[in-house]
């Protein structure tokens, strides 16, 4: 039987690989939940079975539930209806019904809201599986940050009123942020909100770009302070679905066909405040995006694993020349790069997921049950920031470089297939279109880079990386980790001349920056695997694609992946470091004269 | 109005997973080799129960005759959403046929209140659809075989739509009533993640004392037997115990059952290997697919 868990080697390698006892641990406050939850977990050991279980169920789901409808969900789009209505696609309408019942629309909700309380990590894992069979069905599936942000910062009375309809999946959300004149830059959000005399609060105007705009719960963020420009004056408000909503518009887009994009206008619509006024930007829809920062990672490697998949089983059949076209060297080299470019954005993703948990487990600690000695409380406020710095940069890099490397693998996968990749007979090209929102929404790649740089440059990654370097890698690594050091050392130099030039250098060269500190810090996490006390055994697949071919530990696998990756990559540190260090900075003097005038209209 | 279902499930071995060594010498499965799973239309028989009770409410009791063993698919159906789940375990019903399997779960079904009893079409081990129909016959219900559509149940009465092979027919009766499902009726839904998260620990007394003996090796039978009674109702506090009946408790006549009741028997077993004695090569042109368009229409193969 198909399952997109159960049949991807690198997941059930970290899974085991990574200490999910520690997170369960975290997530069930020592598993105090047991007592009052039938399902809740009574140990480390019961939680992981837990995670295993729901995984496998998932990844069946997706092979034989979402995947089949994917191509047709592409086609068909959703529908606006006279009455102001959204239909989903009949593919997305069915496969929510399925996760609802599968209890999969709340994963990382509290108990006690029906959630399951399972950690960011594996809501990644199941993320990406999700996306796989089809990516947009993730844009609806991977909202659930949203019923987060009410948990983390709305009252009770308001938690109570949607969480639990959020968990049985008997309503869907949105993240209503982008306008016409706000995308990128959200502090110049307009849309009204206004108080009658009682103090109840409306909303007016015009939101643009909403993903699953139509569904019945929506996050708005608004304009609370009228005198107030800029991010002070924007409050997050909860509003319902209904006769002051007007849809008015359904994008048509390049890719993700099944995720409705809608216009919406708000005719004094009846809202409430989420926590406090004027931090609507500024912290409830920073966490937001952070947790959909996540996400969109998560769902650019389902994209990602999806098309490389087609790739590889091509390369394997199609024979050119009188060989499969695997055997030419230029297209097993692609393959091994798409391959890698995979695992190594996995290798980021699960990591930043990693240390997003242990971040919500020590601020909940602080804020609910914080320790009463001072002498406990100062290091666990220290972790926290330092947890907080660490979470802060690895977001960004894992959003920047998983979508950036999906869009990648997508259009090698294209390259691969020839002719056929370009034809609508192969899904490559429907991966393709899906990847090239990856880059875009919740925060183009240079928008997760000026985030990302900030890290790099103040410290929070050297200290990382050394962090890094204290672990204990088998002794066959030493030479890679040695070059490693190499590379730091040389990151070091180029953040140091960086730093004399100042914050709009500093722009100019973020993404050769984020991408040396991205590389060296991949490089030492698949060490890290290579390093594993998980002994399992995967398949090398032999030509003909039999079933009893030859097995390798997959931490032999990832020696060779670790060797390859830092070897190819450190003459490119070395030339980015250089490309920094360069000083050119016509970008700024000689802007006109590189390219010119605005073309004139025609 | 609330219904009560009672839904027949099979475990069975993956006949679609068929390897070498999916067949004994002497023709018999090999039970051991293919992996066990919850009988598919079986699947679609729980998940009709499943849309009855999400539509007007009621209970869904699955029943499963087998080794110990098949409690599997006995929580793979509470994970999906059944109430109540029970075995039928009993040496002495092994051997049974289709008579004998469909007398003892009409001993078993008798001991419970019902209103819909719903088998799947057929097991794709045996793939003699015979038990459902001779079961309702047992129960004096009426049967809807076949049904791939449930139209409409309101009060006491049932409308649903049945394959007949060139076409469907649309039957209504009273309930009580025995429905056999074929896989054309719904799309299953899975595991849901709480339930499974809740009866991955459920067991029946005999895991339950399979369990208690691997753990105690060296305890004699009386403390054994203690140790699994004090376990059993641990499970039961929680709502964890599967439940388990054999013969005696369902008042089940043992001339009836087992090898005695059955009255089938077997004349012969031929064991068909297929080997490809000669093989034929195509050329990929119109003339060559031609040809084999022909050659197959003559065969009859296709039309």
């Amino acid at each position: 039987m198909p399952n997109f868990y159960t049949d991807n080697d690198d997941i059930r390698f970290l899974f085991k690989h990574i200490d999910l006892g520690v997170l369960a641990s975290l997530c069930e406050e020592d598993f105090k939940f047991a007592s009052q939850f039938d399902y809740a977990p009574a140990s480390a050991a019961e939680a992981i079975r837990n995670y295993a279980l729901v995984l496998d169920s998932l990844g069946r789901l997706s092979a034989e539930f979402i995947a089949p409808r994917a191509e047709q969900t592409d086609r068909e789009g959703n529908t606006l209806n006279p009455d102001g209505t959204v239909s989903y696609a009949k593919g997305i309408a069915e496969s929510l019904d399925k996760l609802a019942k599968a209890d999969c629309l709340g994963f990382t909700l509290p108990h006690r809201f029906g959630g399951l309380n399972f950690p960011n990590l594996v809501y990644s894992m199941a993320i990406e599986i999700v996306s796989r069979a089809d990516a947009s069905l993730m844009n609806i599936f991977g909202l659930q940050g949203i019923a987060e942000t009410i948990n983390a910062f709305a009252d009770e009375q308001i938690k109570q009123k949607y969480l639990h309809d959020f968990s049985a999946g008997k309503v869907t959300g949105a993240m209503v942020l982008t306008e016409p004149d706000a995308g990128s830059d959200l502090q110049a959000v307009k849309l009204r909100a206004f108080q009658d005399n009682t103090g109840n609060w409306f909303l007016h105007g015009v939101k643009r770009f909403i993903t699953n705009g139509c569904g019945e719960v929506l996050l708005v963020l608004a304009r609370s302070e009228p005198d107030r420009s800029g991010g002070l004056g924007l409050s997050l408000f909860v509003c319902d679905r209904g006769p002051t909503v007007h849809i008015r518009r359904l994008e048509d887009k390049l890719g993700i066909h099944g995720s409705p994009t809608c216009e919406i206008f708000f005719d004094n619509t009846p809202s409430r405040l989420i926590g406090e006024r004027q931090r609507g930007l500024v912290t409830y829809v920073m966490a937001l995006m952070n947790g959909a920062r996540i996400g969109i990672a998560g769902q650019s490697l389902g994209i990602a694993e999806a098309a490389y998949r087609v790739a590889r089983d091509y390369a394997a059949s199609r024979k050119q020349f009188g060989v499969a076209i695997e055997k030419l060297p230029a297209v097993r080299d692609m393959l091994i790069d798409m391959k890698i470019a995979l695992e190594a954005g996995r290798a980021l993703l699960y990591e930043t997921s990693r240390v997003v948990d242990h971040n919500i487990a020590v601020e909940k600690k602080l804020e609910f049950n914080p320790p009463a000695e001072k002498e406990q409380l100062k290091p666990l406020k220290e972790q926290s920031r330092r947890l907080n710095r660490l979470a802060s940069m690895l977001t960004p890099m894992s959003k920047y470089f998983c979508s950036e490397m999906a869009n990648r693998v997508a259009y090698d996968s294209i390259q691969v297939l020839g002719g056929s990749g370009y034809m609508r007979d192969y899904a490559v090209e429907r991966h393709a279109r899906d990847a090239r929102i990856t880059t875009i929404y919740e925060g183009t790649s240079q928008l997760q880079i000026v985030a990302a740089v900030r890290g790099v440059c103040s410290g929070a990654c050297e200290k990382y990386l050394a962090d890094l370097t204290q672990q204990s890698y088998d002794p066959e690594l030493e030479d890679l980790i040695a070059k490693l050091a190499e590379g730091t050392e040389q990151l070091k130099n180029a953040v140091a001349f960086v730093k004399q030039q100042g914050a709009e250098y500093m722009d100019l060269y973020g993404r050769p920056l984020v991408d040396i500190a991205i590389n060296l810090i991949i490089g030492y996490l698949f060490c890290d695997q290579a390093s594993s006390k998980v002994a399992l055994e995967v398949l090398i697949e032999d030509m003909a694609g039999a079933t009893n071919g030859q097995k390798i530990l997959m931490k032999k696998r990832k020696a060779l992946i670790a060797r390859r990756f830092i070897t190819k990559n450190a003459p490119q540190i070395v030339a980015l470091s250089q490309l920094i260090c360069s000083g050119d900075k016509s970008a700024f003097t000689d802007f006109a004269a590189l390219i010119g005038p605005v073309p004139e209209q025609q | 109005m609330a219904y009560n279902c009672v839904v027949l499930v099979k475990q069975v071995p993956d006949t679609k997973r068929i390897t070498g060594k999916a067949m004994n010498d002497d023709g018999t499965v090999n039970r051991s080799a293919l992996p066990a799973i919850f009988n598919p239309e079986d699947l679609n028989a729980l998940e009709m129960a499943l849309e009855i009770k999400d539509k007007s409410g009621g209970n869904v009791t699955v029943i499963t005759m087998g080794l110990p063993a098949a409690a599997t698919v006995l929580r793979d159906a509470l994970y999906r959403g059944a109430d109540e789940a029970i075995l039928i375990t009993d040496a002495r019903a092994a051997a049974s046929d289709t008579l004998a399997t469909s007398y003892i779960l009409s001993c078993a079904v008798k001991q419970l209140k019902y209103d819909i009893v719903l088998c799947g079409r057929q097991a794709i081990d045996g793939d003699t659809a015979q038990v459902g129909p001779q079961l309702a016959e047992k129960l004096g219900l009426p049967q809807i075989t076949y049904v791939e559509k449930l139209i409409d149940i309101k009060d006491h009465t049932i409308i649903a739509q049945r394959n007949i092979g060139n076409g469907w027919q649309k039957v209504k009766t009273q309930l009580p009533v025995l429905m056999t499902v074929t896989a054309e009726a719904n799309e299953p839904r899975v595991a849901a993640a709480k339930k499974m998260m809740k009866y991955k620990a459920a067991l029946t007394p005999a895991d339950v004392s399979q369990q208690v003996k691997s753990e105690n090796p060296d305890a004699v039978a009386s403390e054994l037997n203690e140790l699994s009674s004090l376990k059993c109702r641990e499970l039961e506090n929680k709502g964890l115990l599967i439940k388990q009946w054999n013969l005696d408790y369902i008042k089940a006549d043992l001339n009836w059952c087992g090898r005695n009741g059955s009255p089938t028997k077997v004349h012969r077993i031929q064991s068909v290997v297929l080997a490809a004695k000669e093989s034929k090569n195509i050329e990929p042109t119109d003339a060559g697919l031609t040809d084999m368009l022909h050659e197959l229409i003559d065969d009859k193969i296709i039309a």
